[in-house]
């Protein structure tokens, strides 16, 4: 096991720059998830720290070592992929010792190692059968044991589980994080999909366009992105932006989101942003679980005002709702039982005090 | 009266309808449906295939003149001529030789235009592809000149390096090397262009999975490349074995069995006996012999690839 670092690492392709200079360190017995849309080069930085890609510019780290130049295998690091990889032509047994035959360990030890990653993956009636035998799920497990077997430094996860459907990726998703919490193996997990990046990762890494745009825990991501980008791409329903501008009224500094609708902001939050030039375009930031159905007693800094709503998806556990604010969708999240109607008028009540004010020119959270 | 119209009518109705559903059955079931459409196919077969190898076992039952029905006794004269084991060996050495060639050569070049950019890949594909492409008759006689003993390019080339003049097609042992080699030249594209074709349904990711699991390159080939590449190996040296053992315009242009009958196949000696010496019964027995010779191999190879056919 061993912490992995890169330093300004970068991927040209021709004139395509895929990677432009990212740094990150990677604690030892860390699980850290690298997220982004596809095309932000997340996939690239992980072929990189496997060695199946060069790097352009910069260092990579592992265990201290700069492995710059050291092919694959002698990384020590095993990788499960996306399509699973394995040898079609060899039983789940063979396919999870194959690394460790051909580094000719004694037969007894590897018996012993598949035998202990088989039990811990639920797998031991597989071990005779070939991948084609086997489902989406197990052939999953089948790669994940490929790599435990190894008891390699770092683990790599190139999207394992965008194939499944959705009712298995859930419960592959809790059966990694068990296996990590067992294993305790520095993990290096690629996704797409941020509700497993949330669900997983000790720390977050969100990519854009080849760069880092922010590093934390899931709930720092949740509740401080530091740009538009991670505040959109955390979350689900996504975040509201809400163009707005501030205004000071009466010695109170409030916000105007359209001609009929201004709040004056919590004493904290008018604390935080009264610096601020009235001049620059502002987006508010507001997660959908803020925008709820009005109630008689609200707190301070929860503002109500009235909307007509577009359209309703009743959830079950709650009903999204859909309505416009100045021609901007937003989309607010309601108690089924609070009679939210398509088309119907409604009292909503707004939580300013988990409010986001972005710079809507550089995309920065203020 | 009225009654009995009325059951006739509905006798006729029930009997169209089972007509229709024994024919709607038929359809439902998909053998059926699929022997129909191949019926052309096999007619065709039978016509062209079955009927002149019946007639042929017919012919080697029957004496010189074609009047006598002799049983096995072409077959029991055969066996006794020198010449005819002469044959057998030479078939099996010409055609096992050039198929093991062909089969390593157009893997190794199978590989290098693998790894040749997408872009230069398909010049490559094309010029290699020219022997295969070309009709066989008249390549041969191309390799004719160039094994002329006295005005040949090859000997030409020989005599600046102080070799020769080498015999090409002149001595047993050379002229026999020499139709395995024109063989292998014409054959091995097909292997080149077979083998590419299965080496990229290979996944990349299966070579990157074994590269992190420790694999040099020669390991990568024996345990990814060969092992998903077998089934198409496996019927690609079928295929070619009995191209190639049947093989009759190399052998005929280059050498016509000579020297001394050294260098004759199957068919080149069945064409000699046969048409050449009238004596078209024997030569029917003679072209017989590469059936169980090939049935046993295709045997073999295909059931080979029956077991392995639930794994990709």
């Amino acid at each position: 096991m061993a912490d992995v670092a890169l330093r300004k690492v970068v991927k040209r392709y021709d004139d395509v720059e895929a990677v432009r200079g990212i740094d990150l360190d990677i604690a030892d017995h860390e699980f850290i998830v690298l997220v982004g849309p596809s095309g932000c080069g997340k996939s690239t930085t992980l072929r990189m720290i496997a060695g199946l890609e060069d790097i352009s510019d910069g260092d990579i780290m592992i265990g201290g070592d700069v492995v710059n130049d050291v092919p694959p295998k002698d990384r020590d690091i095993a990788m499960v992929f996306q399509n699973y990889a394995l040898y079609p032509h060899m039983t789940v047994a063979e396919n999870m010792s194959f690394g460790l035959r051909l580094k000719h360990y004694p037969k007894a030890e590897i018996k012993a190692r598949v035998t202990e990653a088989a039990r811990l993956l639920d797998i031991t009636d597989l071990i005779d059968r070939k991948p084609k035998q086997l489902s989406g799920g197990q052939r999953q497990r089948v790669a994940m044991g490929r790599a435990i077997v190894r008891n390699p430094k770092v683990f790599l996860f190139d999207e394992p589980l965008s194939n499944l459907d959705a009712k298995l990726r859930v419960q592959m998703r809790i059966e990694i994080k068990k296996v990590h919490q067992k294993v305790r193996t520095t993990t290096v997990y690629v996704t797409h999909d941020q509700v497993e990046a949330m669900t997983l990762a000790d720390r977050v890494v969100v990519m854009n366009k080849g760069r880092i745009e922010q590093i934390g825990t899931p709930n720092e991501l949740y509740h401080k992105p530091a740009t538009r980008f991670v505040a959109g791409f955390i979350g689900s329903p996504a975040m509201n932006f809400i163009p707005c501008r501030l205004e000071d009224v009466g010695g109170t500094l409030q916000i105007r989101l359209t001609d009929r609708i201004a709040f004056p902001l919590p004493p904290a939050r008018a604390a935080r942003y009264n610096a601020l030039p009235r001049t620059d375009k502002l987006l508010l930031g507001l997660r959908p679980e803020h925008l709820t159905e009005s109630h008689a007693h609200l707190e301070p800094g929860v503002e109500t005002f009235d909307t007509v709503l577009d359209v309703t998806e009743p959830m079950g556990m709650e009903t999204l709702v859909y309505f416009g604010l100045d021609g901007t969708p937003v989309c607010g999240r309601v108690n089924p039982n609070a009679g939210a109607k398509d088309g119907a008028p409604m009292r909503l009540a707004m939580d300013l005090n988990n409010m986001h004010l972005l710079n809507e020119e550089t995309g920065v959270v203020l | 009266m009225a009654d009995v119209v009325v059951g006739q009518a509905s006798v006729t109705r029930s009997t169209g309808v089972r007509k229709r559903s024994s024919l709607r059955n038929a359809v439902k079931h998909k053998s059926t449906v699929a022997f129909l459409m191949t019926l052309p196919l096999i007619v065709l077969i039978a016509v062209l295939v079955l009927y002149p190898a019946v007639y042929s076992l017919h012919l080697a039952t029957l004496s010189k003149s074609m009047t006598k029905f002799v049983g096995l006794g072409n077959f029991q004269f055969l066996f006794k001529r020198e010449t005819f084991w002469l044959v057998v060996e030479q078939s099996c050495i010409f055609a096992i030789t050039a198929v093991i060639f062909k089969a390593l050569i157009g893997f190794i070049v199978a590989h290098f235009v693998h790894n040749i950019p997408a872009k230069g890949q398909r010049k490559w594909r094309g010029m290699l592809l020219v022997p295969w492409v070309i009709p066989p008759a008249m390549s041969t006689l191309a390799w004719l000149w160039l094994f002329d003993p006295s005005y040949s390019a090859f000997n030409y080339t020989l005599s600046f390096l102080n070799i020769g003049p080498v015999p090409w097609l002149g001595e047993a042992s050379w002229a026999r090397f020499s139709v395995i080699l024109v063989n292998i030249w014409i054959g091995a594209p097909f292997f080149m262009i077979m083998y590419l074709a299965a080496l990229k349904s290979v996944p990349d990711q299966l070579y990157e999975a074994a590269a992190i699991d420790g694999a040099n390159w020669w390991q990568r080939i024996w345990y990814v490349t060969l092992p998903m590449m077998r089934n198409i190996i496996a019927i690609t040296t079928l295929f070619s074995l009995i191209v190639t053992f049947a093989n009759f315009d190399i052998v005929r242009i280059l050498t016509a069995g000579g020297p001394l009958d050294q260098t004759h196949i199957f068919a080149t000696w069945a064409f000699k006996v046969g048409i050449e010496g009238s004596d078209i019964p024997l030569g029917a027995s003679v072209s017989l012999f590469m059936f169980p010779i090939l049935a046993i191999a295709a045997i073999f190879i295909l059931r080979d690839i029956n077991k392995r056919g639930n794994e990709a």
